[in-house]
């Protein structure tokens, strides 16, 4: 079997992070879950990955992008695999208008 | 050996050496996180498979000890398997099982199919396992089985060991 492109951390029942799925899912795109504890301090995987112990996050392999805050990650899936990446961007403009307000993304 | 009362448990048609130990696939979880893992990935050489009744029974903690007082996962890979939650499994690691990696299943689907399962009195609704040893070689294939016929039992450390010096130099 092999991996597939994209690796979400993510926590149980965290809204930020089923955005993040049902965008992956919009897109048909292949991604793995791993799940990490609601405790900050317990998320030393995600801190090193991405550098922040928040989720959710994203690794890329593809792209070679990681990155945090939902927000973000389904600006960033709407640029590069949705209609945003052919129709000069309006997509990923529309989906950013809530950026920002996800300071404290999982929780705990 | 202590003196206790033990309990026969009826013959099982279990998974036996020489078989393909089955594929299977569920959330492994390591020190850090948990991911769907299918047995096929997670073997990649000689491995230890491990069922023992759910995390936080003697059994468990008695089968974590072990592990660790024999280095076993220096030597090969070592996977357990119960009915425990992922979060339970983090918690026996953060305290036991250096570098070991445990499958959760809770509905009991993979120790019924291995024929390890175990009704246990006065928990309705919960299929346990029974404790049960697999040494599987790169291929799946099983070199060495125990599959406890009495409750409680235990597997035997030495024999273990000593399997495992067979498969790995």
């Amino acid at each position: 079997m092999t991996d597939p492109q994209i690796t979400l951390y993510r926590l149980q029942a965290c809204p930020f992070c089923e955005r993040v799925v049902r965008t992956l899912n919009r897109f048909g795109l292949e991604y793995e879950s791993r799940y990490v504890e609601p405790m900050h301090s317990e998320r030393n995987v995600v801190k090193r990955v991405s550098g922040a112990r928040s989720v959710p996050a994203i690794v890329d392999r593809e792209t070679g992008v990681t990155m945090s805050e939902s927000a973000n990650i389904v600006e960033y899936l709407e640029g590069t695999y949705g209609d945003a990446a052919t129709d000069g961007g309006r997509a990923a403009d529309d989906a950013a208008t809530d950026g920002g307000r996800a300071a404290d993304e999982g929780g705990a | 050996m202590p003196d206790f009362d033990v309990v026969s448990l009826p013959e099982t048609d279990h998974v036996a050496e020489g078989d393909a130990a089955p594929d299977f696939t569920r959330p492994l979880v390591n020190e850090e996180y948990w991911e769907d893992t299918a047995l096929d990935d997670a073997v990649d050489g000689p491995t230890l498979l491990l069922f023992h009744p759910m995390d936080g029974a003697f059994q468990a903690t008695y089968l974590y000890n072990t592990i660790d007082d024999h280095g076993w996962a220096d030597d090969l890979d070592v996977l357990g398997l119960s009915i425990s939650s992922p979060y339970a499994h983090k918690r026996l690691l953060a305290e036991r099982g250096e570098g070991v990696r445990i499958f959760s299943d809770p509905g009991a689907g993979v120790i019924e199919e291995y024929g390890v399962a175990h009704d246990i009195d006065g928990m309705t609704g919960i299929t346990e396992s029974r404790p049960a040893v697999f040494l599987l070689d790169g291929d799946r294939t099983v070199e060495y089985a125990w599959v406890a016929s009495e409750h409680p039992e235990f597997p035997d450390a030495e024999e273990i060991g000593d399997a495992i010096g067979r498969l790995v130099d």
